[in-house]
């Protein structure tokens, strides 16, 4: 790059509803790397861009929810086809923001690439593996099939921005669910960017809407939202107070969340992710059908 | 559109047929299950359970105090040691052995069940007691089959499980909970329904004459309080609930943070969906069948019929006329097809839900039947002229009441029938099968019964969407909630 030239430094904005609003709190917070140097300031979300979040998860649930899954898999596949394209861009990202070296954040994004491609192939067979004909006692076609829960609020977890960010969002939407993802607090900025990852992805706006803020600030008003169907904890704190997944539980409890709860540390996400996190926001039903002539 | 309902005569006369109570030998009191033994409860406490249709006192039952289930989770912690490590061939022999006494019991079952609850021997003698059995032996067969569950190679039980039932199908709900739980290999503290201990406790002593180990089953009889000690004790380590959606909520904050595993099973407030082009003799019948089976106390009744406007006087007429003709009176009688409200509180709870109804503008029509005397008795009874802002269209009655709104269009019954918090069950009836998948893939609950309601099966989930709980009984669905997966 020129000496002379003076980079061109990007806004960071939030993403609800498939547009880049600032935060409507019209402020910002400082996020800094691991090494407490600048790195650039992030929206400072609030409880209102929150629910216009909620408001934009639930209005693109019918379209999502109701698409065919093999739709779902091309649109999860395009965003992995996206991300390829920027893998230079996003190892300088997970670098700065978690601290590790160049190579090993460029494996990062890889392996984060490779999980959309792997959560891109379920959507298509979740149903096989987790439902099923049920042969009942009487003259009934009897099936049960996973649906999807519907608006899943996502607390990030807090140290793998995006492969961490991927292996907990992938999931949600892979089975029609639509997502409020707030993004770790510390390492806002590749979720951030990956917002415009997803805005050229075919992903319909407000199917993946992205938040930055402070976790004690929003978490509380996603987990206690009442047209929020779950929340996964994953970036709640584990010591006491509001973001800790004890006040969040509570919160949660009001309408019958379902939650998902956070492991005691973070886990290592390069691990095999098995089906249990799409589980976690899904709702099986058994449609029962007489037969006869 | 009440110049539209008929009352007819009555079709049929029955003479009376009793089923006998000599089947059943009740003592006069019961001690807690623990360990293996009866006890009473270390404060002495005790309760009066009651026949609902008599009002007469079956049992004193004692209630279990916090060191009283304490006691209960030591022998159950202790059990699960050697239970866990039974290879999953001889637990399934065990679960089998139950299933086979139940089968034996089955008439003492029914008949103490109608006594204990109030419902008709022929829903206890046909539906309950061989659901029960049925269900044990489904569990039993998995419980050597645990690796080929879809789980993982090897998953592993979890640990205690504390359970908490209602009293509207009480050994039914006992097998729902302790079945998969024993098969999966945790230990079990279930505390039954205040009303309705009686079978449970029977189901107790099948468990000392299957040789069941103890400590393996604990059963701690009592109400509110005791269940909620058995909710909150730290050693447990899965709560399972069905009842109240206040209650599950309650259970919810009540574990928040302890890293309990829960299954709840809450409240519904069904849409019965009749289509215009449906096979409306059929629909009555599944209309009756969803909203006054078991008087309705039933989490997934169909509470809301949902008809379709142009058959409305249509469907009413047949309904009411058909609701003529329904027996309400003694338990006990084979010819009975309306029993008795399980308790004086909820009747209290129908009648005000009922008067809501009534201030609030509905019009009230009631199955012209005798009420006797004694007992706690609501006749069949149906609201016409209902919108979706009436407590009776909202709220859960658990009773035989039954609340009639109209649609014009498939988009309009959708929206209608999820337009409610709950989301346990519904029905859909129409003799286009396109239409009712497309139906039964809209609406927001875990059981659709299409042509049919009211259904349930062993090998089949059960269990709700949004505010009627999570997690599923029966099937391989069902073995996740004991699984540490």
């Amino acid at each position: 790059m020129s000496e002379t030239r003076l980079a061109v430094n990007k806004t960071y904005k939030l993403y609800i509803g498939g547009a880049f609003p600032r935060s409507e709190s019209g402020r910002v917070y400082a996020v800094t790397d691991t090494k407490d140097r600048p790195l650039a300031n992030a929206p400072r979300g609030t409880r209102k861009d929150a629910r216009d979040a909620v408001v934009a998860a639930r209005k693109a649930y019918p379209g999502w929810s109701g698409a065919t899954a093999f739709n779902r898999g091309q649109v999860l596949y395009r965003v992995a086809e996206m991300l390829e394209g920027r893998r230079e861009q996003f190892a300088d990202e997970v670098s700065a923001a978690e601290g590790v070296g160049r190579n090993k954040a460029l494996a990062s994004v890889d392996a984060a690439v490779d999980r959309w491609v792997w959560y891109a192939g379920w959507t298509d067979k979740l149903a096989q593996v987790a439902g099923g004909a049920n042969p009942v006692a009487g003259p009934y076609a009897n099936w049960t099939t996973p649906e999807a829960t519907g608006v899943v609020a996502v607390l990030a977890p807090r140290k793998s921005s995006l492969l961490g960010l991927t292996s907990v969002l992938a999931p949600v939407v892979a089975t029609g669910n639509t997502a409020v993802v707030l993004a770790s607090e510390q390492a806002p900025l590749p979720a951030l960017a990956f917002a415009e990852v997803l805005a050229v992805s075919d992903v319909p706006g407000g199917v993946v809407n992205l938040l930055s803020g402070p976790l004690a600030e929003v978490a509380p008003w996603l987990a206690a939202h009442q047209d929020v169907n779950a929340i996964d904890l994953a970036g709640a704190s584990h010591t006491a107070g509001v973001a800790s997944v004890r006040d969040l539980e509570i919160a949660a409890a009001d309408n019958l969340k379902r939650v998902l709860r956070p492991e005691a540390k973070e886990p290592d996400w390069t691990a095999d992710p098995g089906v249990g996190r799409m589980l976690a926001f899904t709702e099986a039903r058994t449609v029962w059908h007489p037969t006869g002539n | 559109m009440s110049n539209t309902i008929s009352t007819p005569g009555k079709a049929f006369e029955y003479a009376p047929a009793p089923e006998s109570r000599s089947a059943v030998d009740i003592a006069s009191s019961y001690g807690l299950f623990i360990d293996g033994k009866f006890a009473e409860a270390a404060d002495g406490a005790t309760l009066k359970t009651v026949n609902p249709a008599t009002e007469e006192v079956l049992a004193e039952v004692a209630v279990g105090g916090e060191a009283d289930v304490d006691r209960a989770v030591k022998a159950a912690r202790k059990a699960f040691r050697t239970w866990s490590a039974l290879p999953g061939s001889e637990r399934a022999k065990y679960l089998f052995r139950i299933a086979r006494l139940i089968q034996e019991h089955g008439r003492e079952l029914a008949v103490l069940e109608t006594l204990d609850n109030g419902k008709p021997i022929r829903e206890s003698r046909d539906v309950d007691i061989p659901l029960v059995a049925a269900h044990f032996f489904h569990y039993a067969g998995w419980a050597d089959k645990l690796a080929h569950a879809g789980f993982g190679p090897d998953p592993k039980p979890l640990g205690v499980a504390g359970q908490v039932i209602p009293w509207n199908f009480p050994m039914l709900m006992l097998a729902w909970k302790i079945a998969p739980a024993l098969a999966a290999g945790n230990t079990v503290v279930l505390k039954p329904a205040e009303t309705t201990p009686l079978t449970a406790l029977r189901f107790a002593e099948i468990c000392v004459e299957a040789g069941l180990p103890a400590g393996v089953v604990n059963i701690v009889t009592g109400a509110g309080e005791t269940g909620r000690s058995v909710v909150a004790h730290p050693d447990v380590d899965k709560v399972a609930f069905t009842g109240s959606t206040a209650v599950g909520k309650e259970i919810l904050r009540t574990t928040a943070g302890t890293g309990k595993k829960l299954t709840l099973e809450l409240g519904g407030k069904a849409a019965n969906i009749v289509y215009d082009d449906a096979a409306l003799d059929s629909a009555v019948e599944g209309i009756v069948n969803g909203i006054f089976f078991n008087q309705g106390q039933v989490c997934c009744a169909g509470s809301r019929l949902l008809v379709q406007e142009s058959v409305a006087d249509e469907v009413l007429h047949m309904l009411t006329r058909r609701l003529g003709t329904l027996r309400l009176g003694d338990p006990l009688d084979k010819n009975t097809d309306v029993g008795a409200i399980n308790s004086a509180a909820q009747l209290d709870r129908i009648t005000r839900l009922v008067a809501s109804g009534d201030d609030e503008g509905a019009e009230r029509w009631t199955a012209p039947c005798e009420i006797p005397a004694k007992g706690f008795w609501f006749p069949p009874t149906v609201f016409t002229g209902v919108t979706q802002a009436h407590r009776i269209a909202r709220e859960e009655i658990f009773g035989p009441v039954l609340s009639v709104l109209t649609f014009r269009t498939p988009a309009e019954a959708v929206e209608k029938a999820n337009n409610t918090p709950y989301g346990l069950s519904a029905g859909v009836w129409t003799e286009k099968g396109a239409k009712a998948l497309w139906t039964a893939q809209r609406l927001r609950a875990g059981v659709v019964w299409t042509n049919t309601f009211n259904r349930f099966d062993p090998a089949s989930p059960f269990g709700g969407f949004k505010e009627s709980g999570f997690g599923r009984e029966g099937g391989r669905h069902g073995l996740e909630a004991y699984l540490n997966v």
